[in-house]
């Protein structure tokens, strides 16, 4: 019981650094780091940067916690930890 | 039938719509009046606390600095969006299985510590009413603008309003109201950009209207961004698209600190935590994490739409146009305020410009200019710009300015109030439970009894919209400043040791306490030097507004420091971290 417990700690620490840095990367890299390089690209009107920072990042948050909800769900009941 | 008519008509069945919801939800214990008997649907917390975060300011003015500043804006979209997936991967799940009623709650358990307990509850106190005085303000401007009545007037109506709902129905009855404001402030926001975008780009997404071309007019066939673009230049603004560089343009390390504050301040706010005590589960708080941003991101995806459509409309239908052709909304807003315009060159035409037309925000004189203009006696500046425009107009004018039915114009108002109403809602109940839950019965009287705990909770909500409303009547001139304090003040002391105290065992008491405090003193001290004694913002040129980041930064630091230098907490807290990260038994973890 312990192990899984350990394991189910373990897993959900992996699925929230690999959530939280695509968070980081699409937010703090696209949108604000890089964004002046990405906006030598275009997605119709958009300078590509331009659209990061205004409404890709948002869209990818919101893409990011049903991610992170759906895996969650997957992980509680294998490891029987669901309500 | 008359504007006039129509709004009264709207806005009087949505505050019937929300008494009623409001009676119909009435409670009777502490656990229902505090997080709502911890029964509420994930979808309908998603819509309550998307109707519970975006504020009058959201609906009424983001869309309209998002339109002054251009890519400088994108710090409000990603920052008070970004916020959310730190609550949901971080917080939010680990809270409601800890599941008691209030953020100091869990700082005074997880910390063993009344001291701990204190200053959480000081700084979720100061953080609501802060932001509250704001709601109440906006209350009163939107009567004042769409009905017509004193701004005072119309802050009392708000506090009674507010009052009503809040004191009768609690955490259940404000719940429920907001799931009817969401719905009711979403459809007024983003009806008029619909029309808008459809009018100017063809496209009935605003999403995609605003990467779209112009359909008709001398600018016809060109991408809507590109000419923005080429009128900034122009103008002499800055690019709209561009970051970084041209006039009022922030610097990428301030961008970078300002978003970073706003997102982490966002997870650190006490009435967006506590609505995650509100579900059955853990899994609806991750569930409802997710509705809850999917509901807001409608708004916020829509809102730089409406920023550019509106930019492109106003300097179309105003730059170079003689005083005398304006369209009829010119004098419309012009009475409330919210335009102006003086005739620096004496030719009849508006000019604009980079820069600002006079000092401070206009106060007009009796008198009218030789055009019918009305005329201010501000001090004029010596730039060409001619022609005053306030934030606020680009979300209340727009219906007017596509010609939309009067029911529409209405409907923005309602929204505008629904959106002030359901925020102020929420931390008006934070600050009646920090207050009759935390310091009441958790410090001073353990042995209340419910009937007494409630009705302290009650009379609580009457004095917090006492003093929200004092301050909506005479707002202290430093409002807007103290905002920027809320948010730094929530990254840099509810973040990190909540963070910690769930993924850190060994966190300690001393540790805590020692990191709030270092975390919130550095933070205020910068705001206070920065806003108000007049210095230059002297690290790294980070603006006040996103000095939080950095306060933040400091307490995870000495936190974590002090924690390793002092004995590690006892058995049981250690339990307790262990047992909250485990989803199973959350439905009964509530207790007194």
């Amino acid at each position: 019981m312990d192990q899984s417990r350990q394991q189910y700690w373990k897993t959900n620490k992996i699925y929230m650094f690999v959530l939280l840095s695509l968070w980081a990367v699409v937010s703090y890299g696209c949108g604000i780091v890089f964004v002046e390089e990405l906006n030598a690209f275009h997605l119709a009107g958009f300078p590509l940067g331009f659209w990061f920072a205004q409404q890709g990042s948002i869209f990818i948050f919101v893409l990011i916690i049903l991610a992170y909800f759906l895996l969650m769900d997957r992980l509680d009941k294998k490891h029987d930890v669901h309500e | 039938m008359s504007l006039q008519m129509w709004t009264y008509l709207i806005v009087g069945v949505t505050f019937a719509l929300y008494i009623g919801i409001a009676w119909a939800a009435r409670v009777k214990d502490t656990k229902g009046f505090y997080v709502a008997g911890g029964g509420v649907p994930p979808l309908a917390n998603g819509m309550a606390t998307a109707a519970d975060w975006m504020s009058a300011a959201s609906f009424i003015s983001m869309a309209g600095m998002i339109s002054f500043m251009g890519y400088s804006g994108s710090i409000y979209l990603m920052g008070w969006t970004g916020g959310y997936v730190l609550l949901a991967l971080l917080l939010a799940p680990y809270l409601r299985k800890f599941g008691k009623f209030t953020v100091p709650d869990f700082v005074g358990d997880r910390y063993y510590s009344t001291a701990a307990r204190l200053v959480a509850l000081v700084c979720a106190i100061f953080i609501s009413l802060t932001y509250v005085a704001g709601q109440m303000r906006g209350v009163g401007i939107v009567f004042s603008r769409f009905l017509e009545v004193d701004v005072n007037t119309g802050v009392i109506i708000g506090m009674i309003l507010v009052f009503l709902y809040a004191a009768i129905g609690g955490m259940k009855g404000i719940t429920w109201t907001q799931v009817a404001q969401y719905c009711v402030l979403v459809t007024a926001f983003i009806i008029p950009v619909v029309a808008i975008s459809a009018k100017l780009t063809g496209h009935y997404i605003p999403q995609l209207g605003f990467g779209g071309t112009i359909t008709h007019g001398p600018d016809a066939g060109t991408y809507l961004l590109e000419t923005l673009n080429k009128i900034g230049t122009d103008l002499g603004f800055a690019q709209y698209t561009t970051a970084f560089s041209g006039p009022g343009a922030k610097t990428m390390i301030d961008v970078f600190a300002i978003t970073l504050c706003l997102m982490v301040g966002t997870a650190g706010l006490p009435h967006v935590i506590i609505r995650f005590y509100t579900v059955p589960t853990v899994r609806a708080a991750r569930l409802s994490a997710f509705y809850a941003l999917f509901f807001i991101a409608l708004l916020y995806t829509t809102a730089p739409a409406l920023g550019a459509f509106a930019r492109y409309t106003m300097v179309n239908a105003l730059h170079l146009v003689s005083y005398d052709a304006v369209p009829s909304w010119f004098g419309n807003w012009e009475k409330t305020g919210l335009l102006a315009w003086v005739d620096k060159n004496d030719d009849g035409i508006i000019t604009y410009h980079e820069g600002a037309v006079f000092k401070g925000k206009p106060m007009f004189s009796e008198d009218q200019g030789k055009h019918g203009q009305r005329l201010v006696h501000n001090e004029i500046t010596d730039n060409s710009n001619e022609l005053y425009i306030d934030n606020d107009i680009m979300v209340l004018a727009t219906p007017e300015i596509a010609q939309l039915s009067p029911w529409v114009i209405a409907l923005v108002a309602a929204g505008a109030l629904a959106a002030a109403l359901s925020t102020a809602s929420g931390l008006l109940l934070v600050i009646a439970s920090s207050i009759s839950h935390d310091l009441y019965y958790r410090i001073i009287n353990r042995q209340a009894s419910e009937k007494k705990r409630l009705l302290v909770g009650r009379i609580m909500i009457g004095i917090g919209v006492l003093v929200a409303g004092y301050f909506g009547i005479n707002p202290p001139g430093f409002v807007a400043q103290v905002v920027a304090l809320a948010f730094g003040l929530a990254s840099a002391s509810f973040f990190p040791i909540i963070v910690l105290g769930i993924f850190w065992k060994r966190a300690t008491k001393e540790g805590a306490i020692s990191g709030m405090i270092s975390g919130i003193g550095f933070t205020i001290v910068y705001i206070v030097q920065t806003k108000f004694m007049g210095m230059a913002p002297w690290l790294m040129g980070i603006s006040p507004e996103g000095i939080g980041s950095v306060g933040m930064v400091i307490n995870f630091a000495v936190t974590i420091l002090v924690s390793c230098m002092t004995a590690a907490p006892p058995a049981s807290v250690q339990d307790m971290v262990e047992n909250v990260r485990i989803p199973r038994g959350a439905g009964s973890a509530v207790d007194h």
